[in-house]
């Protein structure tokens, strides 16, 4: 179990920001807290990191309880930044390599730490920009690079916030790709929190929808999908005429509709239920 | 405690070789210059009792400018904490003593550098200043002592100031802390309330044991009693060093404490609006 959260609450003043939230993260997986802004995502995140505490509830990260972890605690854990600009004047190369020096009194013989400079700056694409700038980077680049600091002490949970917020559609997809990379060739444990569906349903293997403080669904993509929005749509016409239906059973239903009307049937769609509305039928369910 | 002692002296020489090269080198040379050249126009004012302004003055302002590296700290604290330098350290094991251990090496580095410039330009251009008669062994406990005194407070500022917009708030006590600490004009020309200010303070003291090292001795009629008081300036300045060094810790522990994501973010949201 890499995270264990039981009954978390956290309380600013009268009101319950996070509201008995429990769940698990397994070793490998890809999880991700979705969810409107202000469910409470955050707050989650940086309790689970150390950075914030809790009014109550239990929290385990790695085996220790984050807000008593140490720096021995800390080595195994990367926190993936939304930088703004920070450490402008330091050329890329030189920020990774020094970033990395911090995990080097917590290498194993068995887990080597940090990750090498060069390799890691070839995994994210930054092999180019190694004497560059920091400031000089694009968004996208500089966003690569929040990736590599984050993953430079070669973390076994790599925790990352709202991490495509502000990219466009291009750098969103090469960020999912590397993130997807650092999982598959490393098998590093990854929970992220977003707002967008496409992101979570790209990355993760699991979701937890937060709404209003309190854990409003989890499962799989496909799970949730099945499980709240329910019905796939059906179109069709008939000689001219058009025709809606939903239905969960969307594969049956098509092959009674040739069954009944043969060649008649013309332009038929199929629109699976997808997490979308899933995910819309849930934060409606909530508000109401 | 002690993981980050040594990436934090190389994040120091890093970031202080950073400072001196390119733009960022004029501006911190600008202050020590324009000083500089102000007392070269000044320096044969006479102060009475054989003593030119130069002189007088010289090691004042040696003092004057390693107080001032406190106000950097101010700056560089506020700034870092506010762009995620900060947070960035928190997230890294040792992260938080690499980050305090360099910004010292940084700033120290920096003042030793404006305390060259004044020091060199002064043997060069101001009549009175001997670097053959200088008392180096006085000089190097008085900048030690005063650094150590200056980087915990300035730390310590710097923890409790909020924005780097507050950070120039800070700036306006210190500067009147220098205009009433002697630097330029002795403190006994001073009414005895002001004097009397003067003395609690590291300002005074800085400016005072850099004089005893670079002065005469007979120069010391000028100051308060009629002499250099190196005890006294160690015990102030050691004072002043212990109140920083117990203090540094538990306030940076404090504001360390409070970096988030969130807060970053929110400062980001501030900042944006101001510019905006």
């Amino acid at each position: 179990m890499v995270v264990q959260v039981e009954g978390l609450r956290m309380r600013y003043g009268s009101v319950d920001v996070l509201d008995d939230v429990s769940f698990q993260v397994l070793p490998g997986q890809v999880v991700a807290l979705l969810g409107p802004n202000g469910a409470g995502k955050t707050t989650t995140i940086e309790i689970l990191e150390g950075f914030r505490r809790r009014s109550a509830g239990r929290v385990e990260v790695l085996g220790a309880d984050p807000a008593h972890g140490d720096e021995r605690w800390r080595a195994r854990i990367g926190v993936v930044l939304q930088s703004w600009r920070d450490h402008g004047r330091w050329r890329v190369r030189e920020l990774l390599a020094h970033l990395g020096s911090y995990y080097a009194p917590y290498s194993t013989p068995g887990h080597r730490r940090p990750w090498d400079t060069d390799g890691l700056l070839t995994a994210v694409g930054l092999a180019d920009q190694a004497r560059q700038e920091v400031r000089r980077l694009s968004g996208g680049q500089r966003r690569r690079l929040d990736v590599a600091v984050g993953a430079v002490g070669r973390p076994e949970l790599l925790v990352l916030d709202e991490p495509t917020a502000g990219l466009d559609p291009e750098a969103r997809r090469e960020f999912h790709d590397l993130v997807r990379s650092l999982v598959d060739e490393h098998g590093t444990t990854v929970l992220l929190t977003t707002h967008d569906l496409a992101e979570a349903e790209s990355l993760a293997d699991r979701i937890l929808v937060l709404d209003g403080g309190r854990i409003a669904a989890e499962g799989t993509v496909d799970e949730l999908a099945r499980r709240f929005a329910g019905e796939d749509e059906v179109r069709w016409t008939l000689t001219g005429e058009r025709f809606v239906r939903s239905t969960p059973h969307s594969t049956a239903f098509a092959r009674d509709l040739f069954r009944v009307h043969g060649s008649e049937v013309a332009d038929l769609e199929i629109r699976r239920a997808s997490l979308e509305d899933a995910y819309l039928a849930l934060v409606r369910r909530a508000e109401s | 405690m002690r993981a980050g002692l040594r990436p934090g002296l190389r994040r120091g020489l890093i970031e202080l070789r950073q400072a001196v090269t390119g733009a960022d080198l004029v501006g911190h040379l600008l202050w020590p210059v324009v000083t500089l050249v102000a007392l070269v126009l000044l320096q044969h004012r006479d102060l009475g009792s054989g003593l030119t302004l130069g002189a007088f003055a010289v090691p004042g302002v040696v003092g004057m400018f390693v107080a001032l590296g406190m106000l950097l700290d101010v700056q560089y604290l506020s700034a870092d904490r506010e762009d995620g330098t900060v947070l960035r350290a928190r997230a890294t094991p040792g992260g938080i003593t690499g980050y305090l251990v360099g910004k010292v090496v940084t700033v120290s580095g920096t003042v030793v550098l404006y305390v060259a410039v004044v020091v060199a330009g002064g043997a060069l251009l101001v009549d009175g200043v001997d670097l053959r008669t200088v008392d180096w062994l006085t000089f190097t406990w008085v900048l030690v002592l005063g650094l150590v005194a200056t980087q915990a407070l300035g730390l310590v500022l710097g923890a409790l100031v909020r924005s780097p917009r507050s950070a120039g708030y800070v700036a306006l006590p210190v500067v009147g802390l220098i205009a009433i600490s002697g630097v330029f004009v002795p403190v006994t020309a001073l009414a005895a309330g002001w004097q009397a200010v003067a003395q609690a303070f590291p300002v005074y003291w800085l400016g005072l044991g850099v004089r005893a090292a670079f002065l005469p001795d007979a120069a010391a009629v000028a100051e308060v009693g009629g002499s250099w008081r190196p005890w006294a300036t160690a015990a102030v300045l050691g004072a002043w060093a212990l109140v920083g060094v117990v203090l540094a810790p538990v306030v940076l522990r404090r504001m360390t404490r409070k970096e988030s994501g969130s807060s970053v973010a929110a400062r980001r949201e501030r900042a944006l609006q101001r510019v905006g």
